[in-house]
């Protein structure tokens, strides 16, 4: 009985790592450009970063870092193939390589990035656990929230890093606990509590929702790190220097000036930066085994950063994101990609 | 004079009836009134949210509702009711999912013929019936090659398939390879070989014994583990296989419960007559067994076709999928209401349907020996 129990085992860790052998043999890249488009993760919806819009078309930043993608192997970024997927099923999904890329609003960090065996290859959006009031409160800060009552919900790190921040600040709270998230919402706008609190950029969305917005206030205090980016395969660095170039190259952009408007005049331009961002000083996309225009097709057809945002999530949108700590180092903020030499 | 008395008789006998049924006693007249003024009120508050205060097309000034901040709940809040307008923009998402518009036709071709394709099963004093029957065993290579594509054709993905399209290929294929797969696991259950009943036996409570959303993870997350790089079979594909199974052992239980509740001496009976196995279970024991067990089968179906709004879970947009998308989208946000509600009703004529089906064939079927 226990001979062929250990058979049965032998067998099955052999399939494993016979398949965990095969998985790494292929290209990505060579994958991809097989198969003549890209097959990216996404959200099954969450408005602004990814989400089928009334043509059934997919928009949002997170979405925006597929299409650059695309447009860095094809030089178009509509060659892509957006595959819905939940958080239960986002890490295996891409572990069995159904997608190349996975770009839907997913937390970097230490155990996701090793033991899930995943690369995050940069941050797209910097987020992090928010507070939002009624303006009535007349509360300005997250320091004058001494004796509120809170709605959260149970058993999630958003507890929990809620009652570090009260108790480091020497401040008491009651708390209304909730089942969900969108209970949470249900509640607090109910007025059963006075503050929500959940990432700032999910308390943005809530509010763009309510009858009157402005009659609320997300307070500037962040008490948690939620750094999302998107992630690709371990073990297969190409491809992921060609999705960290393509998210870099939009950052970059919008650090040189460059937008979708004014690429092509920006082409001849005399800073060397943009010369080389821009295929002009050939050599940069055969490093990544991309045409020397990829740079440029990334910016032409999806835009820089800035124009994502804005577009999506920014202070002209219903979701009213403020740049924030997304801005440009140079702006305040803490997006910084590396030069491009 | 006849006339006088017979309205008088008539009047009589509804006075009567409501007497008898509605105010028989204090207690009962009081249930009466409460239960009156409770559907008064809930039926004019639906009405008026759903039909007389709602949206459909424009909103109370007249303007074509392109985006929720247009609705009249959303300008002029409290006086309105329903914004419609989320289910018109949304459409053609709820009826195809991500189907290339331009090939959408071939979506409504399949969806046209599929009531023909069925008709032939459910009713059999048809005329032509056996023609019918012939389309029946045609239309899913016919379905399938439209849906899918071909020589002729341009393919489309499933994975552009979502909405509706999705829940009735799921719900109606589902059940109908469920359906034969489900006999022979139940005949095979009680068969005396016994490799065949172990095998039989373990299947069936292997995959009653786990949740379908477990079945749903299996395939979609487990299966593309264990198979070489790039083979990655269909999507919907995998969730169709998890749903077909897990149909199979419910259904394969109702109909085993048909099956015992056949008397021995009708088995015995067959013999005597000389017939064998097959025979005695195709023209004895099958025909009783499952009009017996007409209403099990009809509740698992409609179990199923609910269930199939589980492959949410492992990314697939069927209609719950499609609605929580619209939800997502700016444009539409936290019209939860009209969402649901319109699924809820999709979901409820499909169901009410098949479920008005199974009376209307277990009367007929009726040939009172209880």
């Amino acid at each position: 009985m226990t001979k062929i129990k250990s058979l049965f085992i032998s067998l099955l860790l052999t399939l494993g790592v016979s398949t965990a052998i095969a998985g790494s043999h292929g290209s990505t890249h060579d994958l991809v450009k097989e198969r003549g488009k890209l097959m990216c993760g996404s959200n099954t919806g969450l408005a602004g970063f990814g989400a089928p819009n009334d043509a059934g078309v997919w928009e949002g930043i997170d979405v925006d870092v597929c299409r650059a993608v695309a447009a860095a192997v094809f030089g178009d970024a509509s060659k892509v193939e957006y595959v819905p997927t939940t958080s239960k099923v986002r890490f295996t999904v891409l572990q069995s390589g159904e997608i190349d890329m996975l770009s839907r609003n997913t937390t970097w960090t230490l155990s996701r990035d090793v033991d899930l065996g995943l690369e995050f290859v940069g941050v797209n959006y910097y987020d992090g656990q928010g507070f939002m009031v009624s303006k009535d409160l007349g509360v300005s800060s997250a320091m004058e929230l001494d004796g509120a009552s809170v709605c959260i919900q149970v058993g999630t790190t958003t507890e929990m890093n809620l009652a570090d921040f009260f108790k480091a600040n020497g401040m008491s709270y009651e708390s209304v606990p909730v089942e969900t998230n969108s209970e949470a919402d249900a509640a607090y706008t109910a007025g059963r509590c006075d503050v929500y609190t959940t990432d700032a950029s999910g308390l943005y969305a809530s509010r763009a929702g309510y009858p009157d917005p402005s009659a609320h206030v997300v307070l500037p205090e962040i008490v948690s790190k939620e750094p999302l980016g998107p992630a690709v395969r371990h073990g297969d660095s190409e491809w992921a220097d060609i999705v960290r170039w393509s998210l870099n190259a939009m950052i970059i952009g919008e650090e040189l000036g460059i937008t979708s408007g004014n690429v092509d005049e920006m082409k001849s331009s005399n800073n060397p930066e943009v010369l080389r961002l821009l295929g002009v000083d050939a050599g940069y996309g055969a490093m990544l085994g991309l045409s020397d225009d990829w740079a440029y097709n990334i910016l032409s057809q999806v835009g820089n950063y800035s124009e994502s945002f804005e577009k999506h999530i920014g202070p002209n949108t219903p979701i009213n994101i403020q740049r924030g700590l997304n801005a440009l180092y140079k702006d305040g903020g803490i997006l910084y990609a590396p030069p491009f030499r | 004079m006849t006339t006088f008395s017979n309205q008088s008789l008539m009047r009589n006998k509804y006075y009567n009836w409501i007497i008898k049924n509605l105010f028989s006693s204090w207690v009962n007249s009081l249930m009466t009134v409460v239960a009156i003024i409770f559907i008064y009120e809930v039926g004019t508050f639906f009405l008026n949210w759903a039909i007389f205060g709602a949206d459909f097309r424009t909103n109370f000034q007249g303007e074509i509702i392109s985006d929720r901040t247009l609705c009249s709940k959303n300008i002029m809040p409290g006086e309105y009711g329903a914004c419609w307008a989320i289910i018109y923009a949304r459409w053609d998402q709820f009826m195809y999912g991500f189907y290339p518009i331009e090939q959408v036709w071939r979506v409504n071709f399949v969806y046209a013929l599929l009531p023909l394709a069925i008709i032939g099963i459910l009713f059999d004093k048809l005329p032509y019936r056996k023609y019918f029957i012939y389309f029946t065993f045609i239309y899913p290579f016919l379905a399938y090659f439209m849906l899918y594509g071909g020589p002729g054709l341009s393919v489309v993905g499933t994975n552009k398939w979502g909405g509706l399209l999705v829940t009735l290929f799921l719900g109606v294929t589902g059940i109908g390879l469920a359906f034969p797969l489900s006999i022979i696991l139940a005949l095979g259950r009680r068969s005396k070989m016994p490799i065949v009943k172990s095998l039989c036996v373990v299947f069936i409570e292997f995959i009653r014994g786990v949740p379908l959303i477990t079945l749903l993870f299996t395939a979609n997350v487990m299966l593309p583990l264990f198979l070489p790089d790039g083979v990655n079979p269909d999507n919907l594909l995998r969730a169709l296989v998890a749903v077909t199974l897990f149909q199979s052992a419910y259904m394969a239980e109702a109909i085993r419960g048909g099956l015992q509740a056949i008397p021995r001496g009708q088995i015995e009976a067959a013999q005597s007559l000389g017939l064998n196995y097959w025979q005695t279970t195709r023209k004895i024991i099958l025909p009783q067994a499952l009009k017996i067990a007409i209403p099990p089968i009809v509740n698992t179906c409609i179990g199923l076709f609910k269930d199939t709004s589980l492959v949410l879970i492992i990314g697939l947009f069927d209609l719950l999928g499609i609605g929580r998308a619209a939800l997502a989208d700016m444009t539409w946000t936290k019209l939860y209401y009209e969402v649901y509600v319109f699924i809820s009703l999709v979901f409820f004529i499909f169901c009410f349907g098949m479920s008005r089906y199974s009376l209307y064939l277990e009367k007929k079927l009726k040939t009172d020996n209880s």
